[in-house]
């Protein structure tokens, strides 16, 4: 290489980074650098009424998994903690796995109508995506309320005689994230199907394959890249959800991101908070790079299996 | 049609499944503006059409306050956002590759992917202690977070649009003795500007809708539209949310619809 074109070149790199750096100065101050912090504070000894003393101790992070007797100071397992990681772990999944069966029909639906009609069912799955979340769980829990339409429909009909609480319970906050979640699993395999190329289903039943039999050999293998994307875009959220198990499951369903909370209010216990954080963030990042590997090997393999 | 072909892209129960899908959809929204014009203080039963629920809403002190804050923040969020991820999007593309730019991509997309109430949590603990040492309680810190998360939403559309765009114009201005800053007024700005345009309004709603972060964030007394709602919603629920429901919807699809256009034209 001349040397001109090495000074050209070196002038180039140094203005995207001087044009992105105002962008990248902003994030560190009010999104990546305050995690930092969170990560020191959870090594921190918790303050009577609240934030920290500034003191090492790995309470926060032992406080996690163990909650220590008051009376002789022994470690016992939390219980309440595990109830509550269990119940986010449990719902997330669940919701993953609804949003996928309802999702993956609806997205193929969109996909197979002809191009003009498709834009018109895109753009329907559009609005509840962009719609404020906090808004459709309430339409939801409107709907799920004692005083709210299934219940009044059902006291008219004489169906029941007292209104089901349908409200508050953990099958509220699955109905809920399914409910508000279900636009990301669609979106993702929207997009895979789109790229499906429908010759290879004629190819498969020329072969007399049966219908199940192309949907698992056939199908599900070439859209798979969708499948996890849509996954990981549901799981994701649904493990740090707070607005819709706040919501819908009243004081008593708490999840993770509940559970954050009250550290950091009523529990006046921030190294905890800040543990929990933490371990979200890890879980979070670890699902992250596991899609990250999913797409990168289905995309380099992707072609012998056409 | 009379005769039912064999189709090969269809696959039974899959319509039935996905009109089902898009009905539950709705349905809950639909509901809920439907009674936002109820006449009585049912959410499920109807007593006739009336407005009165928005004026309700309307004259109500706190909710003018919250939507006022709303909108402030949302500007000067959606302004500051599209103008750093402009910069951020002349700098990451149409040049070679370089050192960095990778991690320029994972910071500017971080808060997409961080949890927003480990974000919430986070921004908390650091402006806790900067309102303590500087006494500051105002606005800025609500907009400094809603700015920092909208960045990676206005980031993605304007980077679209400029990937779309070589650099043939650029290069004859330049021929023509154009100055860097003549050729960016006069040629690149003009091209980028639906992208930008589209990346504000995506930046606008995303800040219009935050719950989480702003609850973490806000100072005593400085509730946005959607906090107040999340407040309100312990208490017992009248069509008044509805109609701020309704209202806060019909901003997002008009600027939702506007978003699409934009982007359509390109095509």
């Amino acid at each position: 290489m001349s040397r001109p074109e090495d000074t050209l070149r070196r002038r180039s790199d140094r203005n995207g980074w001087l044009l992105s750096a105002p962008a990248l100065a902003l994030l560190v101050f009010a999104a990546s650098g305050p995690l930092m912090i969170v990560l020191v504070y959870s090594f921190l000894e918790k303050g009577q009424y609240g934030n920290v003393i500034w003191e090492f101790s790995l309470d926060g992070w032992v406080g996690i998994l163990f909650s220590r007797d008051i009376f002789d100071g022994t470690l016992n397992l939390a219980d309440a903690h595990m109830t509550i990681f269990w119940r986010s772990v449990k719902l997330s999944l669940l919701t993953t796995l609804i949003t996928f069966t309802l999702g993956f029909p609806t997205a193929w639906f969109i996909a197979t109508r002809p191009p003009a009609q498709r834009a018109l069912w895109l753009f329907l799955m559009t609005i509840p995506f962009w719609t404020n979340l906090l808004i459709r769980t309430f339409a939801i829990g409107e709907i799920l309320r004692t005083e709210g339409l299934i219940n009044t429909a059902l006291l008219k009909t004489g169906l029941i005689a007292a209104p089901i609480q349908m409200l508050y319970n953990e099958g509220a906050v699955l109905v809920g994230m399914a409910y508000v979640y279900l636009p990301l699993m669609v979106l993702p395999l929207f997009a895979a199907i789109e790229r499906f190329d429908m010759r290879l289903l004629e190819a498969a039943y020329d072969l007399y394959a049966s219908r199940m039999q192309v949907l698992r050999h056939v199908i599900l293998p070439i859209v798979k890249p969708g499948i996890v994307a849509g996954s990981i875009l549901v799981f994701v959220p649904s493990l740090g959800a707070y607005v819709t198990p706040r919501i819908l499951g009243g004081g008593k369903n708490m999840m993770i991101g509940n559970f954050i909370e009250l550290q950091f209010g009523q529990g006046r216990n921030w190294p905890l908070g800040a543990a929990l954080s933490m371990t979200l963030l890890v879980i979070v990042t670890v699902a992250l790079l596991f899609y990250v590997r999913a797409i990168n090997r289905s995309g380099s393999g992707g072609g012998s299996h056409g | 049609m009379a005769e039912r072909r064999f189709s090969v892209a269809g696959l039974p129960g899959f319509a039935t499944i996905a009109l089902g899908v898009f009905v539950c959809l709705y349905l809950p929204i639909v509901t809920l503006v439907v009674y936002s014009f109820n006449g009585g203080p049912s959410i499920a039963v109807w007593q006739g059409f009336s407005l009165h629920w928005y004026t309700e809403a309307w004259g109500n002190r706190a909710v003018q306050d919250a939507t006022l804050r709303s909108l402030i923040v949302a500007a000067w969020a959606s302004a500051i956002a599209t103008t750093l991820a402009t910069m951020a999007a002349l700098g990451t593309t149409r040049r070679a590759a370089f050192r960095g730019q990778t991690f320029i991509y994972v910071m500017i997309n971080q808060p997409l992917m961080v949890p927003e109430i480990v974000t919430a949590v986070a921004l908390l603990i650091f402006f806790a202690s900067i309102k303590v040492a500087t006494g500051y309680q105002g606005l800025g810190y609500l907009v400094a977070a809603h700015s920092a998360f909208c960045i990676p939403f206005a980031y993605l559309p304007i980077r679209a649009r400029l990937e779309g765009m070589d650099m043939t114009l650029e290069t004859a201005a330049a021929d023509l003795y154009a100055t860097p800053w003549q050729t960016f007024r006069h040629v690149t700005l003009p091209l980028l500007a639906p992208g930008i345009a589209a990346g504000a309004m995506l930046a606008f709603v995303i800040s219009l809708d935050d719950v989480i972060i702003t609850e973490f964030v806000k100072s005593g007394g400085q509730d946005t539209l959607p906090t107040y709602m999340l407040g309100q919603l312990r208490r017992a629920v009248t069509p008044e949310v509805n109609a701020i429901s309704t209202a806060l919807l019909a901003l997002t699809v008009l600027l939702l619809t506007a978003f699409f256009l934009l982007t359509r034209k390109r095509n």
